[in-house]
């Protein structure tokens, strides 16, 4: 607020924090914002989902077999090497100027991050718990599903988190340029309207909804499994 | 105490698992190293089985071939007369430690073998906790693993790998982890399980005292002098009163003439026969490593 009062830069430039909440409640009121939030999350969700179905199977057949990690495992670390939002001009000629190129994007951005997360969780695994799974008899889709799965599910967390910022972050880069309902679609009305104001609160609004995800939701759930394999809370 | 000969050949019937002239090498950065060589071995029906020798004799690598989870280069594992190569229930498995799944309780790590081995789901619980109670862990069923102590764990562990009523339980230095006091109490429970169930157990140990305490026999393992040579030294057939406490002075009289048989590389009859007032001081220091091995 000092720093507004300052009067360093132009009010336009630099709005003080009232004005921001101002155009926040403003925002809240008229609906705008809150219709931009479900736009976005509804994006986001779609995208993280089918990246998180894909990306944890995909993680733990490359960490576990030979043809996976010579095929896939190549590629996706080689695509790791690309931003997300380049596959937007892809995405815009395969799938027109629609929802379905933002989705794209959003699942290309976290569904690489998370096959190698889940990827280098499954290969750090102790090896005792498929020595003694196999010496029970235990082998096949089995071994998967009731040994890896759940073995791994500390490291498909971290893996679940990074991909959520991944997907958080490639939505936004993709609403920013292509233009339709969204978070980063209001901001960018924000930036053409020259009202600097909508600009903060719009980023405000991005910042509460990664931090909360981080936070309330991930926070709780990587508790319960530390507490269940008796790891150190962090 | 009679060393028998390495090479046993014991009646048809008796036998439950046959190992028939075993190698294994194993390529390291230094070159070939000869892990096992020439095993030929057979471990009777309710036989309690103890491999013993100092570390790269190959006695885990032996355990380890036995389960199916590595593979020999030659030479062949008969359980009841059928090779048998994959790793299966009907050679489960008690590991040094951290086998157990964290991610699961108690009981539903015993629980888990019996999914396998397709248990209707009705009788799993029931079974599962019967196996519980037979380590002395029925309270426990629910607890989670990181609740448990060392000792609490290996108990559930020789549940988990019990409740698939295995031919064979292969035990891979399974209280090495622990202090000496749980050791001690587990020597007694082990013994006591043995008895109670029938149980036919291959034990691998690095600890002669141990291999005295709870085997029937013991084999002394060594890492072969030259090429062609058995792996396995000498058996030792161990006739003490069961159960058998790790302080019983005949447990350690005989852990002593072990552990002689195994520094000098071969059998030593004369050490068998000595008593105790006519060792000189050198023996002696030996006399008193090999209690200091029986404690480690």
């Amino acid at each position: 607020m000092a720093v507004a009062k300052a009067g360093i830069w132009d009010s336009t430039l630099f709005p003080a924090p009232g004005k921001v909440l101002e155009n926040m409640i403003d925002g809240f009121r008229t609906g705008t914002i809150p219709m931009a939030i479900s736009a976005s999350l509804k994006r986001v969700c779609m995208g993280y989902g089918i990246s998180l179905l894909i990306g944890v199977p995909l993680g733990i057949l490359v960490a576990r077999k030979q043809l996976f990690r010579d095929t896939i495992g190549a590629l996706v670390s080689g695509l790791q090497a690309l931003p997300s939002i380049c596959w937007l001009p892809l995405a815009l000629l395969w799938f027109g100027l629609n929802d379905k190129a933002i989705l794209f994007v959003v699942v290309m951005g976290s569904l690489v991050s998370i096959t190698i997360a889940v990827q280098d969780g499954v290969r750090n695994l102790p090896p005792g718990y498929v020595r003694a799974a196999r010496t029970l008899g235990c082998k096949g889709l089995p071994m998967y599903t009731q040994v890896l799965l759940p073995a791994s599910l500390p490291a498909i967390l971290i893996a679940a988190k990074l991909g959520w910022a991944y997907a958080w972050r490639a939505l936004m880069s993709g609403e920013l340029l292509f233009v339709s309902i969204g978070l980063g679609h209001l901001l960018m009305m924000g930036r053409e309207l020259a009202d600097m104001s909508q600009v903060l609160s719009v980023m405000i609004v991005i910042i509460a909804i990664g931090l909360f995800t981080d936070k309330v939701i991930f926070g709780n759930a990587e508790l319960q499994v530390r507490e269940r394999f008796g790891l150190a809370r962090a | 105490m009679i060393v028998a000969p390495p090479l046993e050949e014991l009646s048809g019937t008796e036998v439950k698992l046959s190992i028939r002239g075993l190698s294994k090498k194993f390529k390291g950065s230094a070159g070939e190293v000869v892990a096992l060589s020439n095993v030929s071995l057979d471990v009777r029906a309710g036989e309690f089985l103890i491999l013993v020798g100092q570390s790269g004799c190959g006695k885990s690598t032996l355990l380890n071939i036995i389960g199916g989870l590595d593979s020999a280069d030659s030479g062949s594992v008969l359980m009841d007369g059928r090779a048998v190569t994959l790793p299966g229930p009907d050679r489960a498995m008690v590991f040094q430690e951290g086998a157990l799944f964290p991610w699961l309780t108690a009981v539903k790590n015993v629980e888990f073998g019996l999914t396998q081995i397709r248990v209707p789901k009705h009788e799993r619980r029931d079974r599962a906790l019967h196996y519980l109670n037979i380590v002395g862990l029925s309270k426990f069923s629910d607890a989670c693993i990181h609740e448990l102590s060392g000792g609490m764990r290996q108990r559930v562990a020789i549940a988990r790998s019990l409740a698939v009523e295995p031919r064979v339980l292969l035990m891979d230095e399974p209280f090495s982890a622990l202090d000496a006091q749980t050791r001690e109490d587990l020597y007694i429970e082990l013994q006591r399980i043995w008895e109670s169930t029938g149980a036919t157990i291959l034990f691998v140990t690095h600890n002669v005292r141990e291999a005295v305490t709870l085997g029937d026999r013991v084999v002394l393992l060594r890492r072969p002098a030259e090429r062609g040579d058995s792996s396995i030294q000498s058996v030792f057939d161990v006739e003490i009163m069961r159960p058998r406490h790790i302080d019983d002075m005949d447990v350690a009289r005989m852990a002593k003439q072990i552990s002689l048989t195994m520094r000098h590389g071969h059998d030593k009859p004369e050490d068998l026969t000595r008593n105790e007032e006519q060792l000189d001081a050198p023996s002696l220091l030996r006399g008193f490593d090999s209690a200091l091995d029986g404690r480690s």
